[in-house]
């Protein structure tokens, strides 16, 4: 019974209403935390608006560029290396939360993208070039090189092995 | 359908799935924030660099929010002489682990994908803890 009625509203809404069933239990028993929640998803939702609006101009453009299959080419290069060069280049460059990014990068793997670069894309996310001053400023240069240097070389071994224990 | 319609309508279908799932998790991120204050993080850890790397990594995983709240938190522990080790560790789980988000991967990712990517990233998270104290003790 409650199988069908999730099946039918779909997860995607049983996970919005499950939220606002928390919000709403926070409403009678902790108005504060309420409203402080409320005004701090305002903050978010206006600071994220602006790149779910370039994600889904993304989403609408490899609808129209790449057919089933093609999506793999959008990380063009002849080789594997490139491919994954590209990757990690893109990962370090996207900005917002990385949530933003699952509805395109679902897009394109239904389009042909391997699991593996999509890891390797979502690890690389965890190299912030806006923080890079606060990082050399509190923890110093050398640590900035060599956790730079490790995300990124782990990101490349996380996209080797969970592209292989997804295939399992 | 020409190939314009089409991707006006999947993109359409693309928006309609996962706004629902967007709006869920920035709720239930803003929740967690303003329900954990930052003082909270200290208070877990051992003193133990190996335990402590575990426990950044669970409570980096579990914390959510803009990347340079790790950053602001992991100095904040620095203070508190905890040590290196689990700061590193909290701060690229926070960043590479998404246990509020997991919901949001699973949906649109798939379920398997999600869970091994995020046990991986975790498993790193510690590993490369503590490679960047053992190599920061060499340079």
């Amino acid at each position: 019974m409650i199988r069908k009625l999730i099946v039918k509203i779909g997860m995607n809404w049983v996970l919005l209403i499950l939220v606002l069933s928390i919000y709403l239990i926070t409403l009678f028993f902790n108005n504060a935390l309420f409203i402080e929640s409320l005004l701090r998803a305002k903050d978010i939702l206006i600071e994220v608006i602006p790149i779910l609006v370039i994600i889904f101009i993304l989403t609408f453009l490899s609808n129209l560029w790449f057919g089933g299959g093609k999506a793999d080419k959008l990380l063009t290069g002849k080789t594997g290396f490139v491919k994954y060069f590209m990757a990690v280049f893109l990962g370090i460059l996207s900005t917002g939360p990385i949530y933003m990014w699952y509805p395109l990068l679902s897009e394109l793997r239904d389009k042909g993208l391997k699991d593996s670069l999509i890891v390797i894309f979502l690890y690389n996310r965890a190299v912030k070039l806006p923080l890079i001053p606060m990082i050399i400023y509190y923890f110093g240069l050398p640590f900035l090189l060599v956790t730079t240097l490790l995300m990124i070389t782990f990101s490349l071994i996380n996209g080797y092995f969970v592209a292989k224990f997804i295939k399992q | 359908m020409n190939n314009y319609n089409l991707a006006v309508k999947n993109t359409y279908n693309n928006l309609k799935n996962t706004l629902p799932i967007l709006l869920a998790i920035i709720l239930l991120i803003s929740f967690i924030i303003s329900a954990i204050p930052a003082s909270f993080y200290g208070k877990f850890f051992t003193g133990n660099s190996i335990i402590d790397s575990f426990l950044g990594a669970i409570i980096g995983s579990i914390a959510a929010g803009n990347p340079v709240n790790s950053y602001v938190i992991g100095i904040e522990l620095l203070k508190q002489n905890v040590g290196l080790v689990a700061v590193v560790a909290f701060m690229i789980s926070w960043v590479t682990v998404g246990v509020i988000q997991f919901p949001a991967e699973a949906l649109l990712l798939g379920k398997r994908f999600a869970l091994v990517r995020n046990i991986f990233s975790f498993i790193s998270a510690i590993i490369i803890s503590i490679l960047t104290v053992l190599i920061l003790q060499f340079l």
